[in-house]
């Protein structure tokens, strides 16, 4: 029976590509695109300033952050007809989606909150405060701890997922952004814009126990902001979108050095894996393209024009 | 029945202690370090203006210490400090001194003064030997941080030396190297003048013409024809105007008789803050701040603002509120900063001085951030702008 699947999985996956789904922020719409083929297949309109997205765990949603409307928008994967909304409060621009995939987790920037929301409900169970300016948001895979990062107080917060109370904080560099666990939940990624370093934290002390600078030689300091950060399944590799700097860093996730950076469109910003983790999709916003990077090779092979400022993304097997 | 009843009452009896002990928790956690922050000013007159366009602000500064003291607050409460702001405005024309004295007198150690260069002088020397820690939030004076070197102060705005070198910076970078000089008559024009003298030695350009604009008519009415005349006759690549008041400056923009940018206190001005600044997460404080104040942030805001914050992460860092460590944390290199300018800020150890991108701001766009890409210094590109260690003259 597990060989049947397996095999039909495997025929599936050849038979039709995965799809790269792009939220534009300034084209208030969705870009779809076949990577393998390095086509923008359609645009389809969405919302007010659409920035956040993530697929639904059983594959059949989009949940996409609509900015200036005030809400998650959910959007059928296959359709993409909007077939509901979240109350996500005020200005959401990210979210993190627990690994059940029932509940999602919001940041509302001006007003220092998180709000928990419950998917099937389309309900706000809570809202947590948190430092001042609350941006990077993350639920470990062992679903044990929702992370806050606070832009502003420099702050990351970990939260009981289960009591939904925040249980320490963790000082880190100014300008906290994104982070991100390792498949293991061992880990926390945490980039910081203004000190343009990666912080990695023991997930079981809070503490921080690597700070990795990132610097390229010919690039001024300012223009190293560091913001999404992803780490393969077998931590072998994480890589960092580097903002203004127009790269993607690739760093040994066991030693922590940097390995290198990759050239990609202009202020890159947010970075997904394909499923099968043999490519990854960089959102370039000022050069309205999205790169595609070969990750057995660690070099980009594709940029594909999208539309005006690309932010989010997100893959559908 | 009745034991059932009791037992009833007995839980909620249990619960309702739980609940009162969580609460006590909650108190005692919230009171845990208080830091105490006095803010000194005084009731400004109405100046004359240029325009009716721009209203009379009352409470510039005051605003931009509220904001920083509810941000403190909130991440207060995770670590554990708790900021009380305390507000002395002096009335017009009481003594600034008296008002300090007894805010020295009732134990403040930490100041954010937002006074006159004039004022702030006596009042940093009557608190040197307190254990005290002024933040000048208001002047731009050279002469205070590159002569007088108050050790208690730390200056939260740019010097007229940073901005001019900002200016400066760019008009190389424009390749406008022939300047002209318009200089207004107070003593303010005459030091940001100097500023300009300076910056022109420091990146190589030329100041080819100097005239003094001395108010002998009346601009309303004649700047259509005064400017040209004013300005007839001098080979230049831009006119650099210093007029701090703003009593002639936006009456030379257009009217020059050859058409020439304008520069310095109008036209293209360097500021720490300004209402057009986007970049680097800066809409979300400005839509913070104009809910909370109901208008635009202004730079002595700005610098109360950075300030508060600047105690706080202080605060929270090293989990004191002493202010000899604080003080020495500051002015250390350990301090970072957060500014919405995509630098970290720090202090300079020499003078005091915050180091910190300078905007360069047209009245509706951002034109550029100094340091300008390619001006580069062996520590940091934030020292091209101002005072350098070298130069410094204080001890």
């Amino acid at each position: 029976m597990k060989k049947i699947i397996m095999t039909t999985l495997l025929l599936s996956s050849l038979a039709q590509a995965e799809t790269v789904f792009v939220t534009l922020e300034k084209d208030n719409a969705l870009a779809v695109v076949d990577p393998v083929e390095g086509k923008l297949i359609k645009t389809v309109n969405i919302g007010q300033r659409p920035r956040g997205i993530a697929l639904s765990r059983d594959q059949k949603h989009l949940y996409i952050a609509t900015s200036d409307d005030d809400t998650i928008k959910i959007v059928d994967a296959n359709t993409l007809s909007v077939v509901g909304q979240l109350p996500s409060g005020e200005d959401p621009e990210t979210f993190a989606l627990n690994p059940l995939g029932d509940t999602l987790y919001v940041s509302n920037e001006d007003d220092n909150l998180v709000t928990v929301i419950n998917i099937p409900k389309a309900l706000a169970l809570k809202k947590i405060p948190v430092g001042v300016e609350p941006e990077g948001i993350a639920v470990s895979p062992d679903n044990k701890w929702l992370i806050s990062a606070s832009e502003t107080t420099n702050m990351i917060h970990w939260i009981d997922t289960e009591s939904l109370t925040n249980i320490h904080n963790t000082l880190v560099d100014p300008r906290p952004r994104a982070a991100n666990f390792t498949s293991d939940s061992q880990q926390l990624w945490v980039t910081s814009e203004i000190a343009g370093t990666l912080m990695i934290l023991d997930s079981n002390t809070k503490d921080i126990i690597k700070n990795i600078p990132l610097e390229i030689s010919g690039v001024s300091k300012d223009k190293i902001q560091p913001v999404g950060v992803v780490i393969d399944k077998a931590r072998r590799w994480g890589y960092v979108a580097m903002g203004p700097a127009n790269r993607v860093a690739v760093i040994n996730a066991q030693t922590f050095e940097v390995e290198k950076y990759l050239l990609v469109g202009e202020r890159v910003w947010n970075l997904a894996f394909s499923p099968d983790q043999k490519r990854l999709y960089t959102t370039n916003g000022r050069s309205s393209d999205i790169s595609i990077i070969d990750l057995e090779k660690h070099k980009v092979v594709k940029s594909v024009k999208v539309g005006r400022f690309p932010w989010g993304v997100a893959v559908k097997p | 029945m009745n034991r059932f009843k009791y037992v009833i009452i007995g839980i909620t009896r249990f619960f309702l202690v739980l609940f009162c002990l969580n609460w006590l928790n909650i108190v005692v956690a919230a009171d845990k370090l208080t830091i105490n922050i006095a803010y000194l000013t005084q009731e400004k007159k109405v100046p004359a203006s240029l325009s009716n366009l721009d209203p009379f602000i009352t409470d510039k500064g005051l605003q931009g210490a509220a904001l920083a003291i509810k941000d403190n607050n909130t991440t207060g409460q995770f670590t554990g400090q708790k900021y009380i702001l305390k507000q002395v405005i002096v009335p017009l024309g009481a003594d600034v001194n008296q008002a300090f004295n007894k805010i020295a007198a009732e134990g403040n150690q930490f100041v954010v003064v937002n006074l006159s260069a004039k004022q702030l002088a006596p009042i940093a020397i009557s608190g040197k030997d307190k254990p005290m820690l002024l933040f000048d939030v208001a002047t731009r004076d050279d002469l205070l941080r590159q002569n007088q070197c108050h050790s208690n102060v730390l200056h939260m705005l740019p010097s007229r030396a940073m901005r001019a070198d900002a200016l400066a910076q760019y008009m190389l970078k424009k390749r406008w190297q022939k300047w002209f000089l318009v200089v207004g008559t107070t003593k303010q024009d005459q030091l940001f003048a100097e500023a300009i003298k300076r910056s022109a030695k420091r990146f190589g350009s030329k100041i080819i013409a100097e005239k003094s604009w001395d108010h002998s008519h009346d601009a309303r009415r004649t700047a259509q024809s005064e400017v040209p005349v004013f300005t007839q006759g001098v080979d230049y690549d831009v006119l650099v105007v210093a007029d701090e008041q703003g009593w002639f400056g936006e009456y030379l923009s257009y009217r020059t008789w050859k058409p020439r940018p304008v520069i310095g206190t109008q036209g293209l001005v360097p500021t720490s803050w300004h209402r057009t600044h986007e970049q680097w997460g800066a809409v979300q404080i400005q839509n913070r701040f104009k809910e909370q104040a109901g208008r635009w942030m202004e730079e002595e805001d700005y610098g109360a603002y950075l300030a508060i914050r600047a105690i706080g992460e202080a605060a929270t860092r090293l989990q004191s509120a002493e202010v000899k460590v604080i003080k020495e944390y500051l002015l250390s290199d350990q301090l970072a900063l957060q500014g919405y300018k995509g630098r970290s800020l720090s202090f300079r150890p020499w003078n005091g001085q915050l180091r910190q991108p300078v905007l360069l701001a047209a009245a509706r766009s951002l034109v550029s951030v100094a340091p300008l890409e390619g001006f580069l210094h062996p520590k940091t590109e934030l020292d091209t702008l101002g005072f350098d260690q070298p130069e410094t003259q204080c001890k």
